[in-house]
């Protein structure tokens, strides 16, 4: 795991992603509340140039934001209780779409992934946040951003 | 008191319930049908969860006809077809508005875009049709928190909004770290009655424009806190967080408005939204609008929540303005208050 020194540093690891992400790419964002997960889509949508404030969707599920050079989709499926929603959500548009899909509390949508898909797992323990990246699929434009971002 | 004549569809459909209602002269209530009623359930059989555009379309013709039959009423005698166009999840919004635009243009009547907090603001004007201008209104839910001036209809002013996280969030992801569910509010707002609202000192965050909220730090204090007592082994009362969670909140919540008010001599104070539904936060405007001598006003709670009624009393002011707009009317995903004040400014 590598470790997020601060709230700064998770927004630039977010900017570093989100510069390098293509259409179709979907990244799952996993963590306890509080962990950073808003904090990196944040950054995300920073480094993909949206200019619009990015705020949590659980109220309304999924925000969209277009400003940016590819559209971004963000998540929260915490309030998604079985999979039959989301068909009625139209996730698969979303997962198979020509944005960026960033997913917040993804678990119940294991069925409806893509092949490719990024996976970022936060860990906090008292004041030390960690994040891991674990890819599945062929998306090295992701690993390259974040190895770089870390000096890996 | 202003006097209206009109009679008003309006369809709601921004996040999980899809909804119609029919307003008569901006404060009669003809009909006003929310898909989670047991009419409808009973229709589809059993309780559908819906949280989505797929379901609303499903939903958006029986609401539209429960509305029409439980008013007594038919497409010819509607004066115009009002819809909220944002915020709110897109697809479900988009239901909302390709219907009502298409109907709009089947029966040849005016349509009305509607931003979801006007609606909230405007449930009071359609409890209280007596309320006087100008007045200040703390529209406070799961997606906003503002304050608002209003000195004419149709004329705002935002004075305070948050900065992060809006208040109805706040709960909720704190609901989500205590275990209680969604949605937040009420769980929280009936576990706090059991617990001290000074057992923990949460911070109340005070920002350079002094209007302002920002409760994403109150959240992280109290998901501090729950991790300190977690590795110390400590047990938690979850009464006590609720409790003097709900008391940060409100607090500041108060303080911001009653300070608005005065700076800006303004005497009659109205709540808005599904956190105004709170017992504590009405409670604490109460006492505190009595010792000032101020007015308040509150929706009824059916009224709180998401609902179509709203969005048609919005409507009715603006249709007595000719405030209508055109078939290039768009749902919007984002669309900060400010920004459709502006935009629709005239």
């Amino acid at each position: 795991m590598e470790r997020l020194e601060s709230h700064q540093c998770t927004i630039e690891l977010g900017k570093k992603l989100g510069a390098s992400l293509k259409r179709g790419d979907v990244l799952l964002l996993e963590g306890d509340l509080g962990a950073g997960k808003t904090t990196l889509t944040q950054g995300i949508a920073e480094g993909l140039g949206v200019t619009e404030y990015v705020n949590s969707p659980t109220f309304v599920i999924i925000s969209e934001y277009f400003s940016g050079r590819i559209p971004l989709y963000h998540m929260d499926l915490y309030r998604i209780e079985e999979e039959s929603q989301l068909y009625d959500l139209g996730i698969e548009d979303y997962f198979f779409g020509n944005g960026v899909c960033v997913v917040e509390w993804p678990a119940v949508a294991e069925a409806f992934l893509p092949e490719n898909v990024a996976r970022l797992t936060f860990r906090k323990d008292g004041d030390v946040r960690e994040i891991a990246l674990t890819i599945s699929g062929e998306l090295d434009h992701m690993r390259e951003a974040y190895n770089e971002y870390f000096g890996i | 008191m202003k006097k209206l004549n009109s009679v008003i569809m309006a369809i709601e459909s921004s996040c999980d319930e899809t909804a119609c209602a029919i307003i008569k002269d901006g404060t009669e209530i003809c009909a006003n049908v929310v898909s989670t009623q047991i009419k409808i359930h009973e229709k589809f059989g059993g309780v559908v969860p819906e949280i989505a555009s797929r379901k609303h379309l499903e939903y958006i013709d029986v609401v539209i006809e429960e509305a029409l039959d439980e008013a007594g009423l038919g497409f010819a005698d509607l004066d115009a077809i009002a819809v909220t166009m944002g915020p709110g999840l897109i697809g479900a919004l988009l239901v909302g508005l390709s219907t009502a635009k298409g109907l709009a243009y089947s029966i040849k009547k005016p349509l009305i875009g509607v931003h979801h907090i006007e609606g909230h603001i405007y449930a009071n004007f359609l409890a209280h049709p007596e309320i006087a201008l100008p007045c200040i209104c703390l529209v406070v839910s799961g997606g906003h928190t503002n304050i608002v001036k209003i000195t004419e209809h149709g004329h705002y002013e935002i004075l305070g909004q948050t900065v992060d996280d809006a208040a109805g969030e706040a709960y909720d992801k704190v609901a989500r770290a205590i275990g209680l569910g969604y949605p937040g509010g009420p769980k929280i707002d009936r576990l706090a009655k059991e617990g001290n609202p000074k057992a923990i000192d949460f911070p109340r965050a005070q920002l350079d424009q002094p209007l302002n909220f920002s409760f994403s730090g109150l959240k992280s204090a109290v998901l501090n806190y729950l991790n300190q007592m977690q590795m110390k082994n400590a047990p938690v009362n979850d009464a006590d967080v609720a409790a003097s969670f709900q008391e940060a909140v409100v607090d500041v919540l108060v303080g911001h408005t009653i300070q608005a008010m005065e700076e800006n001599g303004i005497q009659t104070l109205l709540l808005a939204g599904g956190v105004s539904a709170n017992s504590h936060l009405r409670d604490r405007f109460d006492a505190i609008c009595k010792e000032k001598g101020f007015a308040i006003y509150y929706p009824p709670l059916s009224l709180c929540t998401d609902n179509a009624a709203m969005i048609g009393a919005a409507a009715a002011y603006k249709f007595d303005r000719n405030e209508f707009s055109d078939y290039s009317l768009n749902a919007v995903a984002q669309l900060p208050f400010s920004e459709y004040v502006t935009t629709m400014k005239h």
